[in-house]
């Protein structure tokens, strides 16, 4: 250990990593001498010290990490779950419901999340895929980096400035209203850098062994990305996709800049307001004060978070039956 | 449907990197013949060379000649895909396609080929796993996981694969360093089986394997680590073990080094 003169602390400690490598003779650093030997006398008792100091960090950890969770879902279940059994929850909009009026239906928001998230994913995950495809299987060098480099920055960029950009696009220089579309646009910004992470970890999961194992056959490359990695990789994808999909169909800002809200029924996505789920939370927010409106607001966020659920479920269900069998 | 190699003047890189020096030397059609040598002499790097599956690896590439019959596999106007199709290879590791059940393994060369009647692939499979010693083992559960067999059947499943697209050359890189003694028994008696139908070369560490399955013998050395491999001699295998023109081989095969 060449630096191990200039790293030596002034009391004449042994920086710990020394200690790892096991090169020294001299007691851990920060320990006395004696300390060391009577612990060296008991290692067990040592050693099962750490083991519940360990235990107790990572149950804390744990328990830190889940109670707002349940907090959450406890609140928006408590105070949403009522809305949902409502008769016109699953089937009415919010079209001549007033702030101060009970209820009405979520239908319109439910839908036109769906079909915005739907026309997100149909447009992100081939570009995702495909580029991480790229990245894995064939690039090599410069553009293989440059490629890389900017999904990174793109997967860091906030997704108000991502509607910005739509809108500056779509907007300003072509002239479009705000739609539904105009959001998906800036939802596919966001969900793209997400799918193609994922895809690309799943992807240099493969074996180059099955890869080989395909070239040897005389199969070609492209068939071998097809019908074995892809094919081997797919639960994962999957799994990613889904990721990405739960990622926006929450995403807020860029239906703030893009998708004013309307209580209609609303399945155009190129012309006019659109609904959905969080523009239809948002819009009740502004009438907190009414509990009517409270009421909507903690229903949709139920229903928001059930949406992301039922989604997780189907996916895991296709990952479930496409998942490499053993 | 076998094939004879000839190889002449081949140099093998790894980007700049010169890992095989000018081996020149003949595979005998409907034989086997065995590569031997230390770790790191280009044997596993050379037998890649021999289907073009060494260009897979990033800067990879070869100078010389490797000619199959009257075909040069290095020509230009040659598809690395058609010579992989007549140049089939069997590796370390048993690598059956996790995704698919021990049917669609044997059958994937040829599906993944553009082959889709029934009929034929049935009777390929059947053919090929029969030909590999596997189909008694494996006949009622062909639509289980290929993963789900022990390593040994995996690895004659994998045979079976290969052989399923008709090669005429079987190229095969230590096929049994990872099983146990039976299932490299299994192997052994079918390579013996295979060389009738295909000209089969196999790279083994285990001499003793060599000289069992093998009618011809490759050893390759290195002088020096960092230096290329190359062939030190090849000849017959009874030759090689019993009375080598080459000093090293002499070492080499009594064990005095390696």
């Amino acid at each position: 250990m060449s630096t191990a003169t200039d790293r030596r602390l002034p009391d004449d400690r042994v920086p710990d990593d020394q200690v790892a490598s096991g090169d020294t003779s001299t007691p851990p650093g920060g320990r006395s001498g004696r300390d060391a030997l009577s612990e060296m006398s008991n290692p067990h008792r040592a050693r099962a010290v750490k083991d519940v100091v360990a235990r107790v960090v990572m149950w804390a950890a744990f328990f830190l990490a889940v109670v707002p969770l349940v907090w959450i879902l406890g609140t928006v279940i408590g105070k949403g779950f009522h809305m949902l059994t409502t008769s016109t929850w699953w089937t009415g909009n919010q079209r001549n419901v007033n702030s101060d009026d009970f209820g009405g239906g979520a239908r319109h928001a439910i839908e036109g999340t769906l079909q915005m998230v739907g026309i997100t994913a149909l447009i992100a995950v081939p570009i995702g895929i495909l580029t991480a495809v790229y990245l894995v299987e064939y690039g090599r060098g410069h553009l293989a980096r440059v490629i890389s480099f900017t999904v990174d920055i793109l997967s860091g960029v906030p997704s108000i400035v991502a509607a910005l950009f739509i809108y500056a696009i779509w907007v300003t220089a072509f002239g479009f209203s705000r739609s539904g579309f105009a959001a998906a646009l800036a939802l596919v910004l966001l969900m793209i850098p997400v799918i193609v992470r994922s895809t690309e970890e799943m992807l240099k999961l493969v074996p180059n062994e099955l890869r080989e194992a395909s070239y040897a056959l005389g199969v070609p490359k492209w068939a071998t990305v097809v019908k074995i990695v892809l094919r081997t990789a797919f639960s994962g994808i999957v799994t990613g996709v889904l990721l990405g999909i739960a990622r926006v169909m929450g995403e807020t800002a860029p239906l703030l800049i893009l998708a004013p809200y309307t209580k209609n029924f609303q399945r155009d996505l190129f012309n006019g307001n659109f609904p959905t789920l969080p523009m239809m939370i948002n819009q009740d927010r502004g009438d907190f004060a009414l509990a009517t409106a409270a009421e909507r607001m903690w229903g949709a966020a139920l229903t928001l978070i059930l949406l992301v659920l039922l989604l997780n479920v189907i996916g895991r269900v296709i990952a479930h039956f496409g998942a490499v069998k053993k | 449907m076998a094939k004879r190699i000839d190889v002449s003047d081949l140099n093998v890189y790894y980007g700049g990197f010169k890992a095989v020096e000018g081996v020149s030397m003949t595979v005998e059609p409907r034989s086997v013949t065995a590569f031997i040598g230390p770790s790191g002499c280009g044997k596993s790097t050379f037998l890649r060379t021999l289907n073009r599956m060494h260009e897979v690896i990033p800067g990879g590439r070869v100078e010389g000649k490797v000619m199959l019959d009257d075909q040069d596999l290095y020509a230009a106007s040659m598809d690395p895909v058609t010579v992989r199709r007549t140049v089939g290879m069997v590796f370390q590791r048993p690598n059956p396609f996790p995704t698919m059940s021990i049917y669609d393994n044997v059958a994937a060369g040829l599906r993944l080929n553009g082959v889709k009647n029934k009929k034929t692939l049935d009777g390929i499979v059947e053919q090929s796993l029969k030909g590999a010693n596997l189909w008694t083992e494996v006949k009622d559960r062909l639509s289980k996981p290929g993963a789900g067999l022990s390593g040994g059947q995996q690895q004659r499943l994998c045979i079976a694969r290969a052989i399923a697209v008709q090669p005429q050359v079987l190229l095969m890189d230590e096929p049994c360093s990872a099983l146990d003694p039976i299932s490299t028994l299994a192997i052994e008696d079918l390579i013996n089986e295979l060389k009738n139908d295909f000209t089969i070369v196999i790279v083994t560490h285990n001499m003793q394997q060599a000289a069992r399955v093998s009618d011809r013998t490759a050893f390759f050395n290195l002088k020096a680590t960092g230096e290329p491999g190359r062939l030190v001699e090849v000849d017959d295998t009874t030759r090689i073990f019993n009375n080598p023109t080459e000093q090293a081989t002499e070492d080499y095969i009594s064990g005095r080094f390696g």
